[in-house]
């Protein structure tokens, strides 16, 4: 399974580097994100500094809901779920796989919305550890609510409109969980953020799994 | 002749009078027999819609996740598990509906606003989107099982979300009010007709729940056969046009 999941995730990661829509589209989109947020705040600092955690979320979960679109559209041109269903690799690891290329593209972004908070939002990061690991539990959730969401509107005509909203709902937790964690790791808060941490770890397990066993099923009607 | 169509029959309509003479019942009980609240006052009604409203939400939900489950296993695959849990989830989503209006008119009376950005009341409205996006996916358009699959996929993912949503005011501890009837040490906070007044009014939305739900199972049925005579219709008409141009013998 490891095996096809990093055979799927290097495929995937190997055509974004060809195509560069991540790094050309996506990671400026959410940049400009936070500078449109700055505009509609009239770009009070000490607000910008208050609300840069769920804005940093918020630009990660509208660059999810682009990253899954365009993860999703790469498998559905051409015959392509029937060139993943019969090349014999084990569905969870096609799963693993394109929700590690997923994760993978989204901490690029959110390195890029980290520099982005600090540079226009003045914000200092007290407590790295809890940053990062916030950022890695929502991501993996992220990455697998994207992912186990894009094949279910693989081959529909109204995928683009319906995958934002069967995401947004679905990883509204994350963005409650990420933002709390942040707001302390950003030191606005008193109290331990790994509470936090924790809430989105246990979200991450839960959705891994659906997707480790529902991937398979739903790829065979895609 | 044109064929009669209908979804009633003699049992629903026992239902349906059921439901009626049970939500009259809530509705005296609710606003003239039950006393004022002491610290809410007469403000205190829109309790008996509320909180049944999302119970019925709640039972609707788990319906339709576990007609899912009978549906992908392959033993108990049956097309009726995929209609109830689709007839269920839309009834659950109407009541999901009346839980969040009633909560948020009830919201202004206490709060002084509609809508407070509380735990409960934010995740019931992502319960509800959610469910939306459910229904959604069973409004494609591709095969009846293909469509049966990935909304019974949904439908269980949707419903893990349900212990959030009612232990939410437990985590995330906001201004919501506690749990109504039962807390966590599971004694009552309701006593006497108000107790009443809102098992009878969870009564009459169970029971509407039940007439909607097979009312809405049977229109599926119809649903499926007037689709299966429309293809056949086809079928025949281009036959005959095939026939009548001398390509098939």
């Amino acid at each position: 399974m490891l095996r096809d999941a990093c055979a799927v995730a290097a495929k995937d990661l190997r055509l974004e580097w060809r195509s560069k829509v991540a790094v050309n589209q996506i990671l400026p989109f959410a940049v400009l994100v936070l500078v449109v947020f700055a505009f509609a705040v009239d770009a009070d600092a000490a607000i910008l500094r208050r609300i840069a955690p769920g804005l940093f979320w918020v630009a990660v979960l509208l660059s999810t809901l682009l990253a899954a679109g365009r993860s999703t559209a790469v498998e559905s041109a051409d015959g392509l779920p029937d060139g993943l269903r019969l090349s014999g690799l084990d569905p969870a690891g096609i799963f693993l796989g394109k929700a590690g290329a997923l994760a993978a593209q989204l901490l690029v972004v959110e390195a890029a919305l980290t520099i982005g908070i600090v540079v226009f939002y003045d914000v200092r990061i007290d407590d790295p550890l809890l940053y990062v690991a916030a950022c890695l539990a929502g991501t993996i959730t992220l990455a697998s609510v994207g992912t186990l969401y894009g094949v279910l509107s693989l081959g529909l005509r109204v995928r683009e409109t319906l995958l934002p909203l069967l995401v947004v709902p679905a990883v509204a937790p994350v963005l409650l969980a990420g933002t709390r964690a942040h707001e302390r790791a950003f030191d606005q808060v008193t109290g331990s953020g790994w509470s936090w941490v924790g809430l989105l770890a246990v979200i991450a397990v839960v959705y891994v799994a659906a997707g480790l066993a529902a991937y398979g099923s739903l790829l065979e009607e895609a | 002749m044109r064929e009669r169509l209908s979804t009633s029959s003699p049992a629903t309509k026992v239902l349906g009078w059921c439901s009626l003479v049970a939500l009259a019942t809530t509705a005296v009980l609710g606003l003239w027999i039950s006393p004022p609240d002491v610290i809410q006052g007469e403000a205190v009604r829109p309790l008996y819609v509320h909180v049944p409203a999302i119970w019925v939400a709640y039972i609707a939900f788990i319906t339709a996740a576990v007609c899912s489950v009978l549906w992908l296993v392959p033993r108990t695959r049956n097309v009726k598990w995929d209609r109830i849990a689709g007839a269920s989830a839309e009834i659950g989503v109407v009541f999901s509906g009346i839980n969040l209006v009633s909560g948020m008119l009830w919201g202004r009376i206490t709060w002084g606003v509609y809508w407070q950005w509380d735990a409960r009341l934010t995740s019931a409205l992502l319960l509800f989107v959610l469910f939306l996006g459910y229904l959604a996916v069973r409004r494609t358009t591709i095969e009846p099982e293909r469509r049966a699959k990935r909304a019974a996929v949904m439908a269980l993912v949707a419903a893990a979300n349900i212990p959030i949503v009612h232990f939410s005011v437990v985590w995330w501890r906001t201004l919501h009010q506690e749990a109504s009837v039962i807390r966590q040490d599971l004694d009552f906070e309701l006593e006497g007709e108000m107790l009443q007044a809102l098992g009878f009014g969870f009564v009459a939305f169970l029971l509407v729940y039940g007439w909607a739900v097979v009312h809405r199972y049977r229109l599926a049925v119809l649903e499926d056969q007037a689709e299966e005579r429309a293809v056949a219709a086809a079928i025949e008409r281009r036959r005959a046009e095939l026939v009548g141009a001398g390509e098939v013998g």
